[in-house]
């Protein structure tokens, strides 16, 4: 059963809606550590700022049983924009400490004025693949959409699957061993955000 | 790095889809959720709603109905009409909106839309311009729901960029709007050499040719779609479609 955390950050039915387009077993939006629990296969994603993400994945009670599916059960989680931040171990938007499952920081985009890049990154871009890997194909040029003002700065490079220029290239999906993250939104991503969210549901 | 984009521009009427001409005479359409569905099929780049009796009734946004589209939306969708206060902005961002479109508000409450994009960011509000010729002074914006300006339209335009702070201008043609005849090039070219931020050109779309003129004659980022992306052609039934974006647009 595929689970989606449900922790008051942002709506997070279309992720369900385009997992049941797909044909994939319909997934689970909960908030019940119980639930969590029996997944194999979480998908965690979010709208919002980083502390208060993590607050609420620390209210709701679901931080154990996350740690036990990721950690001790390695079923695939996937993180979405927020998502993908809260893998990380801090950002520099809050004081909180990240789940810290990816070795990495979550850094605020700064650009010089007269660049005329504006933050928050929004819009379509492609995204490329510098390894082959389940989410993202690489003989393609996958269009995704974005929303966000922090990017995810990965210590280990091997980590890196999916970068996006913006200014520079900055890494936008991410993957070590059963845990993934993609900065854009693949359930806003139409036919792009599809082959994405097969490729997880095919691990 | 801006690819263009290619919407539909959807009208709703509180109750159902409706379409215009000259923003009048709204006729039924259907259902905004069968809609959304086709269009997730057609791959458009964004989806944009516009409530058009919301600010002219004095009524707050459908939020219900706004959740539902939202979650139905596999892309982004950008929704306006009848946002009133910052706490509206707050609750369509929370339901999956990814833009708010404002444009009366402007008018009667530069305030609260200088606030919004100071907290949400400008890309996160978009700017709705309407306006029409008039016989004695050219291009002027038209309010079709209260407020005035007595800037003109490219002024007001900036203003909008630059004092307010929104993210993208939705330059509306009412003399356009339904009529099929192709957009207003040559103001959507005036409006967008003055400002600074990206152009979403509607109001009279009718083929591919005038997608494809939009695009590439103009400084325009973004063509809205409303007839031919309800209409199975000029005068005929209702059919939900939509051009495909290589028939449009060279890319890779």
């Amino acid at each position: 059963m595929i689970a989606i955390v449900d922790y008051d950050m942002g709506n997070v039915a279309s992720v369900a809606n385009m997992l049941k387009r797909i044909g994939a077993p319909v997934p689970v939006l909960t908030r019940d550590p119980e639930v969590l629990r029996k997944a194999s296969k979480i998908i965690l994603p979010g709208v919002g700022s980083f502390d208060k993400g993590m607050r609420n994945l620390t209210e709701f009670g679901l931080r154990p049983a996350l740690e036990e599916a990721a950690q001790e059960r390695r079923v695939p989680v996937l993180g979405i924009c927020l998502g993908m931040q809260l893998l990380t171990k801090s950002s520099e938007e809050g004081a909180e400490p990240g789940l810290g499952w990816i070795d990495a920081t979550t850094m605020r985009f700064r650009f010089p004025p007269q660049s005329g890049l504006k933050i928050p990154h929004m819009g379509w871009n492609h995204v490329t693949a510098p390894r082959p890997n389940p989410l993202i194909r690489g003989d393609e040029r996958s269009r995704f959409y974005f929303v966000h003002g922090y990017y995810v700065e990965c210590s280990r490079p091997e980590d890196v699957i999916g970068t996006a220029r913006y200014g520079f290239d900055f890494t936008c999906a991410v993957n070590r061993e059963n845990i993934y993250g993609v900065q854009f939104h693949p359930e806003k991503s139409h036919k792009f955000g599809m082959a994405l969210l097969e490729g997880f549901v095919g691990i | 790095m801006a690819l263009k984009r290619i919407m539909p521009c959807l009208l709703f009427d509180g109750r159902a889809l409706v379409k215009t001409v000259r923003f009048r005479n709204p006729q039924y359409i259907g259902d905004p959720i069968n809609a959304i569905k086709i269009y997730n099929e057609k791959e458009v780049d964004e989806l944009v709603l516009l409530d058009i009796t919301a600010s002219r009734e004095k009524r707050p946004p459908h939020f219900d109905r706004i959740r539902d589209c939202a979650s139905e939306c596999f892309m982004p969708f950008t929704y306006g009409g009848g946002v009133q206060s910052i706490d509206q902005f707050a609750r369509l961002y929370r339901l999956g909106v990814e833009k708010v479109v404002v444009n009366t508000l402007c008018l009667t409450s530069p305030g609260t839309v200088r606030e919004a994009t100071h907290h949400y960011g400008a890309s996160s509000v978009v700017g709705a311009v309407d306006y029409r010729k008039t016989f004695l002074s050219g291009q002027q914006v038209y309010s079709a729901s209260g407020g005035r300006t007595r800037m003109g339209l490219v002024e007001h335009c900036r203003y909008l960029a630059d004092d307010l702070g929104v993210g993208e201008i939705l330059l509306y043609s009412v003399d356009r709007d339904g009529t099929w005849t192709g957009y207003d090039v040559e103001t959507i070219r005036t409006v967008g050499e003055a400002v600074a931020v990206p152009l979403i050109a509607c109001g009279g779309a009718g083929n591919v040719k005038h997608l494809r003129q939009v695009l590439e004659e103009t400084p325009a980022n973004a063509a809205a779609l409303g007839s031919m992306a309800v209409y199975q052609k000029q005068g005929m039934g209702v059919l939900i479609n939509f051009p495909q974006r290589r028939l449009i647009l060279d890319e890779d």
